[in-house]
């Protein structure tokens, strides 16, 4: 039983905020039980909802991979934020500017996003690793930095003004990235993330460079004492996560949007952290976190279409299964017990 | 340029620059009791948030805007006391639990402002009461610092008061000198018989408090209506202006002055077509700077003493 | 016979993973005396005056207090019933004056404020009285170590302690300080305060104690008058052995040297010779052991070999021929060098990762364990199932994470990964502490089997059975020098261990140095 311990308090945490989604969903829908059934079974209603779920996933993926690679090297960097955003930015640019043919067009735009991700993401990395700078405050300074930037070039130099809205120019039609499915908006993103993370998964466990993360990040001292540099690991991890995270958001740019249009930080970093925390710092477990957190999303989405209550109520959810899941008391008791019978049958 | 500094050396940028930094300061000094007692919380963007829904609805119903404002900071109170108890109590990481803390309040005010109102983007369909704004006698008919200082919203006076408030419970008072030793040296607290958690538990009250007022200013001065996402992002700068203040009372106030100031400055410089987005992230890259110089000292005072 | 002011009767605790730290202890004290408890590392002192001090509860037993039954479940009961603590690492707040922490938690007060002014008259009133000058305002951040522990005391009595417990008091002193430490617990004891002083350093027990309980193995080993005991006395009380084990050691002709130290001299932060002039040789196929109790350089001489001292140091230590110097762990575990290290659960183990992740730590760099940058993750695993087997480790399997193991099984899977390395020298600190002894046994017999093996081994313990039984030659060592060597360790007697432990006995002192036990300052 131990071994499933994560596994059994994940899926407690989750059930005990859907159930009081559920509650609250019965104190203020006229019609609570065919307004939960939209929120359950509404994502699964066409394969336009489907599709949905699946497209909503993809950059919740690629920034719950970065963060995943950071939690474990046990770095609390939330700066997929920004990275996520200014690497969408740098896609943009070469989207709108370069002319390629179609084949290389949307690489060399999700490289160079990724890169420039990769590079911002080890400054807070190497003051970590030389200095012990607390990254949890740098990554968010740097948030706020590459949001002004970013916002900067929006409306400076990219900026469409035979456009109605604060947007870019139009991307080339070479840079976009293709849709894979017919009849939703699923785009090649989805290969490529699943490969990252199948990469990742790969790299972590099977790699010296994934060992020297996951010992450098489950006890650092140790990791010294075994003869690990860990102010490398550090900045190893950063470059990839910053990596990750830039190419998450060069990906959501070329695969959804015809052009650049985030005014504002876009949300996808802290999901990350919680994704993460669902995924339990696991690779691979990132695509079903990920995947159900879209589902909710979506649901909540039809929900809010078709019912009275609003789409927001999700954001309730999601408060509830992080303080649960991450609370290392909840079901302790029940943990404590677990191990002393496991010990007693060892002896 | 002249018309540059004829902005910026106007009384009225003056008397913008004490407006605009009312929120950051009140959530600034709440970051900062909390950060002394040794917790980093970062849920200040979601207590702002749902302190100025909270006093939007309340004094809508009651008709009173200082209801409204006691709403608010109970809410605040609130919400700090569930952070408080998991964190605390259950052992929440504090740092995931202030990003719950977010979570909640930017969706849950939403949702809250239409289960009210039935509008999702602002609060116009209440009848939302404001707080009041002050002509100082005598000190309205000083010239230059009368139209600065004079006719503020009551709670950039209570922001302003607040930071000789904080510096006074911090340095002076039992309560100051235990949140500090908590903080310091958590064993050296216990060992005379404080409680750690009960200390932490009310710093985090303290700073729920500090970022709801905050929060109600947005909401009850600043505008006079509650707006989706109206805090913009000053719970973070509030945060920033605590370490770039060093986790000093008079710096935190002079930290919040200049994130205030480059806000302000923003209209400033849009006559002059120097990019306000640029500027507006000089304090953030001053504070990592800031970070940076206090993170190589210490790795150069711990190297000396160790040889 | 004066009544007693305290009495703890029949003290009994286990912890919760049974081991049992104190039985059936009785101690008591008598108004107005400084009252030594002596003992070695794990004799249960420290469980015992954290009973006193109301940090711990005793599973059994009682303590009563001019005759009334009292119960402490935290410090502040103590307190409030009049007992002080000065703990050895000091509970002090650095950014805060003195006078604020004479007061915190008990601040006088001003209207809403600190009556700061009345704080420093309490702190210099009080300062004055026990003749502990203190600066009120200086910060305590700025104040040297013995000036800390002057501000520890008056802590205690300024919030009414007739009973003070200093834990190793003199530790962290130089002897001028220590002399004015003494001065100043003879005033207190004028006063008409009970002073409770742990130490080992048997020459200050007998220079300022009126009375000792000695302790053994959790148990107490006899009370005594001071005028009634010698030092060698006390010294015989507390070094002993309880369960004699014996092994079965091979003969074996020792090859060349493998590990050389000469001279070597470190000063710490505290300007104290953590190392004093020590020079031992341990050569392929031999054990050689450093006994001491802790605290005396075992600590810095570890480190000094693997890596962890920061700072100028004098002398050399070569391993083969190569000065270790200022080298890094792995540079060190390059030359050949394996280390069991004394903290298993912060060096020695990744407690949520698996057991062969564990085992692999220090060998997934060679080629042997990857191709290139992959892990050769199949024959990591047959790694670990052949170690689990020849270790006995209970657990699951390989993959099951070794923050699950019982203290003993993950200190199998550490001395496992350590030896399985062919190293040419093996430094085992304290390889055996708080594990059960079927696990220690083992740990012993691969640690014979090393030996045969031709690897040389430094083993430091304090584990008197463990390292006269195992040790071909063996050291003492005290106050950062190394002060006995034997060569035939199991013809030493206990006692005379005890004696060259405990600084009442010095090899060289009679020959060349004429005495100077205590570390010298510079």
């Amino acid at each position: 039983m131990l071994k499933y311990f994560d596994a059994i308090r994940t899926l407690l945490s989750v059930a005990i905020a859907l159930v009081i989604a559920f509650i609250i969903i019965a104190f203020i829908s006229d019609d609570p039980i065919g307004t939960i059934g939209i929120f359950i079974t509404g994502p699964l209603a066409s394969s336009a909802q489907i599709g949905n779920v699946v497209e909503i996933a993809i950059p919740l993926m690629f920034t719950g991979l970065s963060v995943v690679l950071l939690f474990r090297a046990g770095l609390f960097n939330l700066g997929a934020e920004g990275l996520f955003y200014i690497s969408g930015l740098v896609a943009a640019v070469i989207a709108i500017y370069w002319s390629m043919n179609a084949m290389i067009h949307p690489a060399v735009a999700i490289l160079a996003g990724s890169a420039v991700g990769a590079l911002l993401s080890a400054i807070p990395g190497i003051m970590k690793a030389k200095w012990n700078a607390d990254v949890l405050v740098t990554s968010l300074m740097f948030n706020s930095i590459l949001a002004g930037i970013g916002l900067y070039f929006l409306n400076y130099h990219l900026r469409d003004a035979a456009a109605f809205a604060n947007v870019s120019y139009k991307f080339q039609e070479t840079a976009r990235l293709e849709t894979i499915i017919p009849g939703t908006r699923i785009h090649t993103g989805l290969i490529l993330v699943l490969l990252c993370i199948l990469a990742t998964h790969y790299f972590m466990y099977h790699t010296r460079w994934g060992y020297e993360l996951r010992m450098t990040g489950s006890n650092r001292s140790f990791a010294e004492f075994s003869g690990i540099k860990t102010g490398r690991v550090i900045v190893t991890v950063h470059l990839i996560a910053g990596f990750l995270a830039g190419m998450g958001g060069s990906v959501e740019m070329l695969g959804m949007y015809a052009r650049f249009q985030w005014t504002d930080l876009p949300g996808y970093g802290l999901d990350g952290a919680l994704i993460a925390l669902l995924a339990k710092n696991n690779p691979l477990s990132v695509i079903g976190a990920a995947l159900f957190l879209a589902y909710i999303r979506v649901g909540a989405d039809q929900m809010a279409i078709l019912s009275d209550v609003p789409a927001e109520l999700i954001s309730i959810i999601q408060a509830i299964i992080i303080l649960l899941i991450s609370a290392e008391q909840f079901l302790k008791m029940w943990k404590n017990r677990q191990l002393l019978k496991e010990a007693e049958k060892l002896g | 340029m002249d018309s540059f500094w004829s902005v910026i050396f106007s009384t009225d940028f003056a008397f913008s620059v004490l407006r605009v930094t009312t929120p950051i300061l009140l959530a600034a000094l709440g970051a900062l009791i909390s950060n002394k007692a040794g917790i980093v919380n970062i849920g200040m963007e979601g207590t702002m948030l749902t302190g100025a829904l909270t006093g939007v609805i309340v004094s809508a119903y009651t008709g009173s805007a200082w209801v409204g404002l006691l709403g608010a900071v109970m809410s605040g109170i609130l919400l700090s006391a569930v952070l408080a108890y998991f964190t605390l109590k259950i052992k929440t990481h504090i740092i995931l639990g202030g990003i719950a803390i977010n979570m909640f309040a930017s969706g849950g005010t939403v949702f809250i402002l239409y289960m009210v109102s039935g509008d999702k983007g602002t609060s116009t369909s209440l009848q939302s009461k404001v707080l009041p704004n002050l002509h100082i006698p005598l000190l309205q008919d000083i010239p230059v610092l009368g139209p600065i200082l004079s006719g503020h919203n009551v709670l950039t006076y209570i922001s302003l008061l607040a930071v000789a408030g904080v510096y006074y419970l911090l340095k002076r008072t039992p309560l100051g000198l235990q949140l500090r030793s908590v903080g310091e040296n958590p064993q050296a607290a216990q060992s005379v018989g404080i409680s750690v958690v009960k200390i932490q538990t009310i710093a985090l009250l303290l700073s729920g408090f500090f970022a709801s007022l905050g929060g109600a200013f947005m909401s009850m001065g600043y505008l006079s209506l509650f707006t989706r996402d109206m805090t913009a992002g000053r719970g973070w700068i509030a945060i920033a202006a605590e370490a770039l203040g060093g986790g000093s009372t008079v710096g935190t106030f002079v930290a919040s002055l200049i994130f205030g100031a480059t806000n302000a400055m923003a209209n400033a410089l849009q006559i002059l077509k120097i990019p306000s987005e640029l500027v507006a992230t000089f304090p953030y890259a001053a504070t990592v700077i800031g970070l940076l110089v206090y993170a190589i000292a210490e790795t150069r005072r711990k190297k000396k003493k160790n040889s | 016979m004066q009544p007693q002011l305290l009495e703890m009767r029949k003290i009994t605790k286990v912890y919760p993973n049974g081991v049992a730290a104190n039985r059936n202890v009785d101690f008591a004290l008598q108004e107005g005396e400084i009252h030594a408890v002596a003992g070695e590392n794990g004799a249960g002192k420290s469980t015992l005056m954290k009973i006193l001090f109301g940090m711990e509860e005793p599973s059994e037993g009682e303590i009563l207090l001019r005759g009334e039954r009292v119960r402490f479940q935290t410090p502040q009961d103590a307190i409030g019933k009049g007992i002080g603590m000065v703990h050895q690492h000091f509970m002090l707040v650095p950014s805060f004056t003195v006078a604020e922490n004479m007061v915190l938690g008990m601040e006088p007060k001003k209207g809403l404020g600190i009556h700061v002014e009345e704080a420093v008259r309490m702190t210099q009133e009080l300062s004055d009285k026990y003749q502990l000058a203190v600066d009120p305002t200086a910060k305590v951040e700025s104040l040297s170590v013995g000036m800390k522990q002057k501000v520890e005391i008056l802590k205690a009595l300024i919030r009414g302690a007739k009973i003070l417990i200093l834990d190793e008091p003199t530790a962290v002193l130089t002897p001028q300080e220590t002399e004015e430490l003494f001065k100043q617990l003879l005033t207190l004891k004028r006063e008409g305060h009970t002073i409770v002083f742990i130490s080992h350093k048997l020459k200050e027990v007998k220079a300022i104690c009126d009375r000792i309980t000695i302790m053994r193995s959790g148990t107490t080993a006899g009370v005594f008058d001071m005028a009634d005991i010698t030092e060698q006395e006390i010294s015989r009380l507390m070094v002993g052995r309880d369960v004699v084990l014996k092994y079965n050691k091979e003969e074996i002709f020792y090859g060349p040297p493998v590990l050389r130290v000469s001279g070597l001299t470190y000063v710490n932060a505290l300007g104290k010779k953590a190392l004093n002039d020590i020079s031992l040789t341990v050569r392929a196929g031999e054990i050689v052991g450093i006994a001491g109790v802790e605290g005396n350089g075992q600590a810095e001489l570890v480190k000094a070999l693997t890596g962890g001292l920061e700072g100028k140091r004098q002398g050399s230590a070569a391993v083969n021929g190569s000065e270790i110097g200022n080298a890094d762990m792995r540079a060190i575990r390059e030359l050949g060098v394996s280390y069991v290290p004394e903290d298993r659960m912060s060096q020695g183990a990744a407690k949520e990762e698996s057991i062969s992740d564990n085992i692999i730590s220090t060998r997934y760099r060679n080629g042997e364990w990857n191709r290139g940058l992959f892990l050769r993750g199949k024959k990591i695993v047959k790694l670990a199932e052949k170690l689990i087997e020849d270790f006995k480790v209970r657990c699951s399997g390989p993959a099951q994470p070794i923050g699950m193991l019982s203290g003993g099984n993950m200190q199998k899977v550490i001395v496992a990964r350590e030896c399985s390395t062919d190293p040419i020298l093996l430094i085992a600190e304290q390889p055996t502490r708080g594990v059960d002894v079927g696990a220690a046994q083992l740990v012993h017999q691969k640690l014979l089997e090393m030996r045969s093996r031709n690897c040389a081994i430094l083993l430091i313990s304090a584990d008197l059975n463990e390292i006269m039984e195992l040790s071909d030659t063996l050291h003492v060592m005290y106050g950062g020098e190394l002060v006995a060597k034997f060569d035939k360790p199991s013809k030493v007697t206990e006692e005379e261990l005890g004696l060259y432990m405990l600084g009442l006995k010095n090899q060289h002192s009679t020959e060349e140095r004429g005495g100077a036990t205590d570390a010298e300052i510079l």
